[in-house]
């Protein structure tokens, strides 16, 4: 199979260098192609997992148990200010 | 001491005849000496081990000691810990602090249990080898020119080699059980919804679940047994998960009238010829026990791994845009834009089998191959779980090698990324079908461990742990260990 991996890698917002893409692939069309096994199956009226069992999905009260814990979580950002995340300008 | 069971280390902290803080140093002594050789933690922090030990002591001297009192558990780099490094064994969460314990490890912590440190994995959980971890590949004690096996390859090796009497590792497609089986553990990896996935850094969602490697099946139920519990904070943690006591299951040791289904599609050519002649030397132990064993099919088990494939790494190629380089993880240098720091950093903190995943799932998910790929395998999903469930009408239970062959060498299957996915072939469908699965050891091929797979029906782990504790109590396979450490073989 003929995969674009440049296209795909900017799909994953992933910058492939030249090397790196043309690795990638051969081995991407490899694993799709042993991933084509699956149209063998006939599924014709078989409903796709949604869930591995068959349990509703838990409710809880709509209030807020979280506490504010902003600049904890804010430690590992690469860069903050004020309490707010900092980035590259977006808008010029 | 240092081979013990966390049972008969815990028997002897209740006699009276250690402390927590004896067992620690033993343990941390053992660390400093092999852990060079064999990379199993990535992270150890002795004044803080000592701590945990020294308060365990304290608590047991005033109050009735808590279920895992004293017991060291070294847990996978996977898992959020506050007070140190959470990194996944990847680049790009280099410095990254989790602000937050995982549920389970709240748990283990409530449990009284002392967190050894985090232990080597493939980066992401991506890999069966361990050879895909940003801190380098992990030995396996039992000949350390192989791989351990993977994902939870630290934790498997550092159980193996006594560097701890258990671990924490997770499973989406037998990263628990393939490392168990390569390195002559127990491992189990409990029904999908059991243990809450919260705090645990997510690769596959609907797959994901995290569980104990440890020397016995007693010991892998002590620690489950507290694991197991419904967690409002994670959604697909089951709510009224049907429970029992861990510990009697253990102790029901009666195989008469056990109907253990035999799958032929998990004694396939190419498989190794030891493996195959120790499973089946199993099942004669099991038939002699009382058992009967009965020839099943899962006619699709053949499509297991590309249905996996499609899944789990759709689902990476989600859960890893999160790694924008924004909130946390590494941010290359000087971006020139939004776009490009995005990018290079991906591009920069990511590996080369993170970057296939994404790549995988991405295409799997992308418009014009949607039904192809995702839905499909979503199908043939439901189709393996049918098996499943249509096998359970006839057997109790279905016992299959853990893995085809014995641990490899180091460096032999990176090559071929698809050589590599098929080793996991005899445990993806347990996680497809969200069932519990356990890999008990069961003898050797070429000086090698091999595990015995059993998978029950959804929540009853207790047949497992029967069934596991039966052939334990039959066999002294679980009581080797490497000479090369300190063993007895």
């Amino acid at each position: 199979m003929d995969i674009n991996v440049n296209k795909i890698a900017n799909l994953s917002r992933i910058r492939l260098t030249q090397s790196e893409a043309d690795e990638l692939a051969p081995q991407l069309s490899s694993i799709m192609g042993y991933i084509d096994k699956l149209s063998e199956v006939n599924t014709g009226g078989v409903p796709p997992t949604a869930h591995p069992h068959d349990v509703p999905m838990p409710q809880r009260a709509d209030i807020v148990t979280n506490i504010d814990r902003r600049d904890a979580l804010q430690e590992s950002a690469p860069r903050t200010e004020s309490g707010l995340y900092v980035v590259p300008k977006v808008i010029e | 001491m240092p081979f013990s069971s966390l049972s008969e280390i815990k028997t002897r902290l209740d006699a009276g005849q250690t402390t927590a803080v004896d067992v620690a140093k033993l343990y941390l002594d053992r660390i400093q000496a092999f852990n060079e050789n064999l990379n199993a933690f990535v992270h150890i922090d002795p004044e803080h081990v000592l701590a945990q030990a020294q308060a365990s002591d304290l608590y047991r001297a005033k109050h009735t000691p808590r279920p895992l009192e004293g017991l060291p558990i070294a847990i996978k780099d996977i898992f959020c810990t506050q007070d140190g490094p959470t990194r996944c064994c990847s680049k790009i969460l280099d410095g990254f602090e989790a602000p937050y314990d995982a549920h389970v490890i709240t748990l283990l912590k409530e449990a009284g249990a002392v967190l050894v440190g985090k232990t080597n994995m493939d980066e992401f959980a991506m890999g069966s080898s361990n050879e895909t971890s940003a801190f380098g590949s992990v030995q396996n004690p039992w000949n350390t020119d192989c791989i351990p096996g993977g994902s939870s390859g630290g934790s498997a090796a550092a159980v193996a080699a006594a560097l701890t009497p258990a671990a924490l590792g997770t499973d989406t497609g037998g990263s628990i059980r393939q490392p168990a089986s390569l390195t002559g553990l127990v491992g189990l990896k409990p029904t999908y919804g059991r243990v809450s996935r919260r705090g645990i850094i997510a690769f596959a969602s609907s797959l994901d679940q995290a569980g104990p490697m440890t020397r016995t099946v007693k010991d892998t139920a002590m620690i489950t047994s507290v694991l197991s519990s419904h967690d409002s904070g994670d959604s697909t943690s089951v709510v009224d998960a049907p429970d029992f006591n861990w510990l009697k299951a253990c102790e029901n040791r009666d195989m008469k009238g056990l109907r253990i289904g035999k799958p032929k599609e998990y004694f396939i050519d190419g498989m190794h010829d030891e493996v195959r002649a120790r499973i089946e030397e199993s099942l004669k132990i099991c038939t002699s026990l009382g058992a009967e064993i009965v020839d099943i099919s899962l006619p699709h088990t053949e499509y297991a791994v590309a249905a996996y494939y499609v899944i789990a790494s759709s689902e990476a190629s989600t859960n890893l845009s999160r790694y924008d380089a924004v909130r946390f993880g590494h941010r290359c240098e000087n971006p020139e834009d939004l776009e490009d720091m995005y990018a290079r950093s991906r591009d920069e903190g990511f590996g080369a089998e993170v970057k296939r995943r994404i790549l995988t799932g991405a295409f799997a998910l992308s418009s014009g191959y949607y039904d192809a790929y995702y839905l499909k395998a979503q199908q043939v999903r439901t189709l393996i779980s049918q098996d499943f469930k249509t096998a359970f009408e006839k057997v109790d239970i279905i016992a299959t090698p853990t893995s085809p062959i014995p641990a490899f060498k180091s460096g032999e299957k990176t090559d071929d990324p698809l050589t590599m996915y098929l080793s996991d072939i005899f445990t993806i469908a347990a996680n497809l079908a969200g069932l519990p699965g356990l890999s008990q050891p069961c003898g050797f091929a070429d000086n090698l461990p091999v595990g015995l797979q059993w998978i029950a029906p959804a929540w009853q782990e207790d047949k497992i742990l029967s069934a596991a504790s039966a052939y334990e109590e039959a066999t002294d396979w679980h009581t080797k260990s490497p000479a090369g450490f300190g063993g007895n073989l």
